[in-house]
């Protein structure tokens, strides 16, 4: 696999290498810290991690519903697990353990989809994870995050060792700029968090389509329109008192996932809104229901329109 | 308590599964009544588990693999104290926490299971975390022959050879039927002894339903030092009734009012053979 090493002159980061460098300080101060892996250590970003902790470290090998049982066995023990795998495996493969022996047993494992969404673009369908939300929303018991920049990934991952329950993280290889210049924010699961305010249109956005949703706020800023950005960090629970006051205040909505159009972050939304009376010109922007485009990640990105410009044109669209 | 208490408690043990599994009118008969010497023996002679240490870090830890046998373990946990007996009246009815399967929200029960092939990667999971801990405590799963063929059951026996988990047990009720037909005729894993030992593991095969031969077994363990260690118990589905025996019919057979007065007789005059 051809690795282009994400670099960046503002020392930004990718999520999953913020991730590692959070649970290396939670791990030295804390033995109860257990990283699982499937061989994927690398990706995952942990060989310093085990490095330092080769007794906090678990491998199982390319088995990722043992992987799974294995973090459960582990959490029931009082471990504070963090199974650590692609996400396309991890929510695919151990689905029916995720299911059973972390959310049904309520095993507080803290599951960890890393290179999420089409992070590995070029690779295809198989390495793709565009289904996740879809599959863990309908499990009962676990709270699905997904951060978007380098502080929403350090919180969340210092909070998730700290949840006594199942926890979804899921993150990408793509070095993540920071949403704010100053990151005070209160950091909850089901919380969502509001990066710019305005009130002619809101796109809400997750993961690594948060950075283009805002850039896209900041182009229609200059020609007078003024949008409010949410990092909908968590999918569920959903943040709906949020939704709800931004379906009142503004004109249309915008939702933008890395993930299937199908049972993701828009149609969450999508069912709240209808449900609650709450109608307002609303359009989802992910991966529609085809086969596989492949490329790097920004080529799939560029493709449908989950861009700066693309994401414009559609807030726009629906203002007309 | 010795062995001839021990038999008189699972001829016991075998009236109350019948006894629940009619008042529920559902029940995994055959697979309880196969298996229940085993948990006869393990929580009577070997499982350090009681209603008083069930929160403790330090239990012993039983995983049931197999779980829809619930029957079996419940009737178990019921004697042990974990729960007034009278419970097992609810048995699958609505809401009732007593559910064809084995949940948390029953004391006693370590692990939610029932779909197949889960129970041996958490007891690797539960076995791992003791010898990070440094704790004395032993895992135990029970897994049925016919959940061999899950994947995921070997995937964790690599893992309890390489993490060398000499804490750990697993043991298969091998009563050699499934839902379908004789599991060498669904999905052969025959030679299973050489299967286990080819994964890095330590076996021993006993009769199922010989206590003295299970506590003699489970007193053995680990059976080498730095390895898992697997018993192969060869039992006979529907063990204890003469007509339910081998019988392919009482994988999820309920007995007739004929057929449970019938069996209750045949029980009785076990019960008696026992006493002598
Ligand atoms: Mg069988």
């Amino acid at each position: 696999m051809a690795h282009i090493e994400n670099t960046d002159p503002n020392g930004y980061k990718p999520n999953q290498e913020i991730f590692s460098e959070v649970l290396q300080q939670l791990a030295a101060t804390d033995r109860d810290i257990i990283a699982v892996t499937s061989d994927s250590r690398g990706s995952g970003k942990l060989v310093p991690f085990g490095k330092k902790f080769p007794e906090q470290i678990v491998e199982v090998g390319i088995a990722e519903q043992n992987l799974v049982g294995v973090a459960a066995g582990l959490a029931a023990a009082g471990k504070k697990v963090f199974a650590v795998s692609p996400a396309c495996f991890l929510t695919a493969r151990a689905l029916e353990q995720i299911k059973n022996d972390v959310a049904y047993s309520d095993n507080p494992v803290t599951v960890v989809g890393i290179s999420a969404g089409v992070s590995y673009g070029a690779l295809g369908s198989t390495h793709h994870s565009l289904h996740d939300f879809a599959a863990l929303r309908a499990i009962n018991n676990i709270t699905v995050v997904v951060p978007a920049d380098n502080f929403e990934t350090a919180q969340a991952t210092a909070l998730a060792a700290k949840t006594n329950s199942p926890v979804y993280l899921r993150f990408g290889k793509k070095v993540m700029n920071n949403l704010k210049e100053e990151n005070n924010d209160a950091f909850v699961f089901g919380k969502g968090r509001v990066i710019t305010e305005g009130n002619d249109a809101a796109l809400i956005a997750c993961g690594e389509t948060v950075y283009p949703a805002l850039q896209a706020a900041k182009l229609l800023a200059e020609q007078g329109i003024h949008v409010t950005v949410v990092s909908m960090h968590t999918i569920k629970p959903l943040d709906t008192e949020l939704l709800a006051k931004l379906a009142v205040a503004c004109k249309a909505i915008v939702t933008v996932e890395e993930h299937s159009v199908y049972g993701g972050l828009g149609e969450a939304c999508a069912s709240y809104l209808m449900q609650h009376g709450l109608h307002k010109p609303f359009r989802i922007m992910g991966i529609p229901d085809e086969y596989t485009v492949t490329g790097s990640q920004q080529d799939i990105f560029n493709h449908y329109h989950i861009t700066k410009d693309g994401i414009a044109e559609v807030v726009k669209s629906l203002l007309i | 308590m010795n062995i001839k208490e021990l038999e008189k408690k699972s001829v016991g043990y075998r009236k109350k599964i019948l006894k629940y599994i009619v008042g529920a009118n559902a029940g995994h008969t055959g697979g309880s009544l196969s298996c229940i010497d085993i948990l006869n023996v393990l929580y009577n002679q070997v499982l350090n588990v009681s209603p008083q240490n069930f929160t403790s870090p330090d239990r012993d830890r039983y995983i049931q693999s197999k779980g829809h046998c619930v029957e079996a373990l419940f009737v178990v946990l019921a004697d042990k104290g974990f729960f007034p007996e009278e419970h097992l009246e609810t048995l699958c009815k609505y809401k009732s926490h007593y559910i064809g399967h084995p949940t948390r929200k029953v004391k006693g029960v370590e692990q939610n299971t029932g779909a197949l092939g889960h129970g041996l990667p958490i007891a690797v999971g539960n076995a791992i975390a003791a010898k990070l801990d440094k704790k004395d405590y032993k895992v135990y799963t029970l897994m049925g022959d016919g959940e061999l063929p899950e994947g995921s059951n070997w995937e964790a026996a690599l893992t309890a050879a390489h993490y060398k988990l000499d804490n750990l047990c697993a043991i298969v009720d091998k009563n050699s039927l499934q839902i379908t037909a004789p599991t060498a005729e669904v999905c052969n894993t025959d030679p299973l002894d050489e299967k286990w030992k080819a994964f890095g593991w330590a076996v021993k095969e006993v009769d199922g339903h010989d206590i003295q031969a299970l506590k003699e077994a489970f007193d053995s363990l680990p059976f080498e030092p730095g390895k898992p260690s697997l018993i192969i118990a060869h039992t006979v589905k529907g063990k204890g009734v003469s007509f339910m025996e081998n019988n392919l019919k009482w994988h999820h057979g309920v007995p007739s009012t004929e057929e449970y007065a019938l069996a209750i007789s045949e029980l009785d005059n076990s019960m008696q053979k026992a006493a002598v």
